[in-house]
């Protein structure tokens, strides 16, 4: 067994603690066979590929139920259009460009709400549940309900294109042409920061679901990582040769995908900061999302492209899709559902990915088939349990943990500043100062008489003097503390030139 | 191609009918609960902001006390609603816990009532300063009141025993017919005799207070004005051993689950846990209270200790820990002089010098009462987050926090200045001579050991 401390007793403490820990991981482990559900998979046999199935042919062999998750809404007039799933993935949230709002239930087709807000839709958000939606529209952000009421307007937000939400923080934050990134507490309406990133108009924005920290693609081909205490990013990352076109974080927090304008299609490994690997798009990807099974849809023209590289390198596509003379605007997976819901010009198109869901949801967490009671439960025990702002960092462990450095390293930057003596050199400058009791020693007097730009042989030689003086106080000064002299490592060869 | 999509059927999920619960299936991947740290530590600080906010240890006081002050608590092993106290002007009061009222009370001795004690037989057992021991029935369910409603009453009144000197302390025998009481000398007697069986004195000092131990039933302690404490055996009819300490003891208390461990309350403003089979350091101190600390008494479960101190506030300390867990105080409470757990450890009583009876919850936001399988749930759920990350500073803060009458909190921090400059002078002096030698904490109060040959 190992030994903690020499405490007996905390040692004692320390060792039940452990096995207790390594006791509900195991125990935690069993229950994954009282899981219900099994994941979707899709398979070729022979000489099939995957990537070659069409949309009708998978509508074929699945199930109804799931064949009946496959739709198109043919929107024409208001598009291109971005969406967003509830949390729970069973509300559908869609935005059309010139102005076309709507909120509906799109297993059963139930329309909550739909708004024409005769301005520019630049981004649609839902936040905690389905019954509260957030919109970046021409100027402000809106937060509208669920029957399409108009509750607030931040006008702290100016410019938006870009809207992300924290759901345990419960932050709304938005970017967009000014380059500001934004936090707002939607539970106590303050606004909570907001960080200047002087990188210009941000092109992309997505959360970490692991550690809440935002990650922002900018135009010079750096993605940002920001959290709300620090004003500065927590890192940059040069993800890309032109601008960043769309990123996305799988939700585990370790991987993260990012299209930029150089056609590249790079896979990062966030945990330390380094590129996996590099795949390219044919042409400018417009939006990458990432499975919670870790399959990454990506919309190049017309074009979805689902990549199954997290784990290993891939040579072909997983699978393929294609909306005729459209452009894909936004795809997004839906929570556990092997369902990828895809905005796009011409209106939402819904395509059926095997294998792309999580099966077996938590109920205690995120209900898909949570009751309006169990609904109004969960929002005030979320509440409750609201985590602050500040505790955004990258390692969202660091909570509770132990800092195993020593004390002296442990100290704030402010501490060590103080602790650091200053630069030896200076320290001997302000010493070897020769106490001024007047200004009339007879060299001083002799070169203020001389002070004129005029070099003559006496000024040089007083001047000399001076110098040989301050070399004297230095070595007496020296010779006092014990200052071993500077060796001149060049005192043999060109010491004759002196 | 094979293929398969995930399809859940909504019949296993919603409930069908209105009665029927919904099935909440888990999933314990951790990527599906994000932060469990910061949720859990978010969770703990809302647990001990509530402890705080339910933090209501004062119950409320017993009838209308007495009307001297409250020097003696006498608590039936074998029952839990009933209690007897003893005041300053010789009247016991019996006293019923459920509706916090007086059953009877009764002029027992001229002069101070000092020591109250239930016997094995339901009987109690009081001696005061008047030289005498007085034995009454009043442990009897059949009893009547009027019977005891006129002071300086005789009817209850069993057996009188006559003493040679005014006596300050006694207790009972676990199950035998013997007692002890302390006063000039300590003596050993039995219910069935009136004179003492023995006389166990070693040394001519004052006993101050003596205690029998519960469960290795012939042992004895006692403590006498020359700052000693005894050790005696009834089965050798002898003392054992004796510890002189620095300050006087005012209380003893013996642990009821660890046979061999007793607390003391010392003069010194601080109580000490002793092992008796090794005395030559206490194996805990219990500091925080500043003034002498007048009475200590051990929870049934030997897992607490309650302390009231001359600096009239009660502490409640962990029985391995060195500071007190809670403080307990009133603007009406003067010099406490008693304090008691309760059998079911879940209450505390004190005893002052203003002369009421006031009954504490032994944890201050606990509530009696049943409580729903949620709740409870809920509450151990809360208590196991609390000591996971009780070393948060947050957490800590608000956990530690009380509010401290001025007078306690001005003296404490002098007293805490006081040890800080004794302390780096020791050290100094230390650092300064040959051969003194660093004396721990633990054994700085003892000046010397003795063993009955």
């Amino acid at each position: 067994m190992a030994v903690y401390s020499k405490d007996r007793k905390l040692n004692a403490n320390l060792k039940r603690l452990d096995q207790q820990h390594k006791d509900a991981v195991r125990s935690a482990k069993n229950t994954e066979i009282l899981l219900q559900e099994d994941a979707g998979f899709l398979e070729a046999e022979g000489m099939e590929k995957t990537y070659k199935f069409t949309q009708d042919s998978i509508v074929k062999e699945v199930d109804q139920a799931t064949a009946n998750k496959r739709f198109e809404l043919k929107l024409e007039e208001f598009g291109p259009y971005t969406l967003d799933y509830s949390r729970n993935g069973r509300d559908l949230l869609i935005g059309g460009k010139k102005g076309h709002v709507a909120s509906f239930d799109w297993r059963l087709g139930k329309l909550d709400c739909e708004l024409h807000l005769n301005e520019t839709v630049h981004a649609v958000k839902y936040l905690h549940n389905n019954q509260y939606f957030a919109v970046a529209q021409k100027k402000y952000v809106f937060i509208y309900d669920k029957t399409g009421m108009e509750l607030h307007r931040l006008k702290q937000h100016i410019d938006s294109t870009l809207l992300d939400f924290l759901p345990y923080h419960f932050l709304l934050t938005s970017a967009g042409n000014t380059g500001f990134l934004k936090y707002h507490d939607v539970s106590t309406g303050e606004l909570v920061a907001e960080h200047r990133t002087k990188l210009g108009p941000t092109q992309c924005m997505r959360q970490n679901p692991w550690n809440a920290v935002m990650h922002l693609g900018h135009a010079n081909g750096q993605v940002t990582l920001w959290s709300p205490s620090m004003p500065t990013p927590l890192a940059k990352i040069l993800a890309c040769r032109g601008p960043v076109r769309a990123l996305a974080v799988n939700r585990d927090g370790r991987h993260m995908v990012v299209a930029g304008a150089d056609k590249t299609l790079k896979l990062w490994d966030i945990r330390n900061f380094k590129e996996i690997d590099s795949y390219y798009t044919p042409t400018q990807a417009n939006t990458v999302d990432i499975s919670d099974k870790g399959l990454v849809s990506v919309g190049w023209g017309p074009h979805i492209t689902v990549w199954n590289f997290l784990k290993s390198h891939q040579n072909s596509p997983y699978m393929n899709h294609m909306i005729p003379s459209s452009q894909i605007q936004t795809t997004r997976f839906v929570p556990f559902e092997d369902i990828l819901g895809c905005g796009h010009s011409k209106g939402i198109s819904s395509v059926i990915v095997p294998g792309a869901g999580e099966a077996n949801f938590d109920a205690l967490e995120v209900n898909p088939y949570e009751t309006a009671k169990q609904r109004q439960q969960t929002e005030v025990l979320s509440l409750l349990n609201k985590l602050q702002p500040d505790m955004i960092t990258l390692d969202p462990n660091v909570i509770g943990s132990v800092d195993k450095r020593a004390p002296s390293k442990r100290l704030t930057a402010k501490d060590l500043a103080e602790l650091q003596p200053s630069q030896p050199g200076q320290e001997i400058e302000k010493k070897i100062k020769p106490e001024v009791k007047g200004k009339n020693s007879t060299v001083r007097k002799a070169k203020r008489k001389l002070r004129q730009n005029v070099i003559n042989e006496r000024a040089k030689r007083i001047e000399r003097a001076l110098e040989k003086e301050k070399l004297l106080r230095k070595q007496k000064h020296d010779f006092s503390k014990g200052i071993q002299p500077e060796k001149d490592v060049l005192e043999g060869a060109l010491g004759r030139f002196k | 191609m094979k293929i398969k999509t995930i399809s859940r059927s909504s019949d296993t999920y919603v409930p069908v009918r209105n009665t029927q619960e919904s099935s909440l299936p888990r999933n314990l991947d951790p990527s599906l609960h994000p932060f469990e740290r910061a949720r859990e530590y978010t969770k703990a600080l809302t647990a001990t902001k509530l402890e705080r906010m339910f933090a209501q240890p004062f119950i409320g006081q017993l009838g209308n006390g007495h009307r001297d002050g409250v020097y003696s608590i006498a608590k039936n092993f074998r029952t839990v609603n009933r209690i007897a106290t003893g005041s300053g002007d010789g009247v016991i009061k019996y006293w019923d816990l459920t509706t916090r009222d007086e059953l009877y009370s009764f002029k027992a001795h001229y002069g101070m009532c000092s020591g109250l004690v239930v016997t094995p037989t339901h009987k109690l057992l009081s001696c005061g300063h008047d030289k005498t021991i007085k034995l009454w029935k009043v442990y009897d369910e059949n009893f009547e009141k009027e019977e005891y409603e006129s002071e300086s009453s005789t009817q209850g009144l069993e057996k009188t025993f006559l003493g040679e000197h005014a006596f300050q302390s006694l207790d009972h025998h676990y199950n035998d017919t013997l007692f002890v009481t302390g006063g000039a000398t300590i003596n050993l007697w039995d219910v069935n005799r009136s004179r003492p069986v023995s006389d166990l004195s070693w040394g001519a000092d004052n006993i101050t207070t003596v205690r029998f131990n519960q469960t290795e039933t012939s042992v004895f302690a006692s403590a006498g004005s020359d700052n000693s404490l005894i050790l005696y055996d009834i089965r050798t009819n002898s003392p054992t051993q004796k510890i002189k300490t620095s300050m006087r003891s005012n209380a003893l208390c013996w642990n009821p689950m660890e046979a061999y461990v007793f607390a003391s309350a010392s003069e010194d403003h601080n109580a000490y846990l002793w092992d008796m089979r090794n005395m030559s350091r206490s194996i805990n101190v219990f500091k925080d209270h500043v003034s002498a600390v007048m009475d200590v008494d051990f929870s049934p479960t030997g897992q607490e200790i309650v302390t009231g101190s001359y600096d009239k506030t009660i502490r409640i300390f962990g029985y391995r820990k060195g500071h007190s867990r809670d403080i307990y105080h009133t603007k009406r409470m003067q010099h406490v002089f008693i304090t008691k757990f309760s059998m079911d450890s879940k209450y505390i009583f004190s005893g002052s010098d203003e002369g009421n009876v006031r009954l504490w919850r032994a944890k201050a936001n606990e509530r009696a009462g049943p409580k729903s399988t949620r709740l409870r749930n809920k509450l151990e759920y809360d208590e196991k987050l609390k000591e996971r990350y009780g070393n948060m500073p947050e957490i800590r803060r608000i956990q530690r926090h009380r509010h401290l009458p001025a007078v306690v909190k001005k003296a404490g921090e002098i007293k805490r200045i006081e040890i800080e400059s004794q302390k780096r002078r020791e050290n100094n002096e230390r650092r300064h001579s040959k051969n003194k030698q660093y004396k721990s904490e633990r054994e700085k109060h003892i000046v010397g050991q003795v063993h009955k040959q």
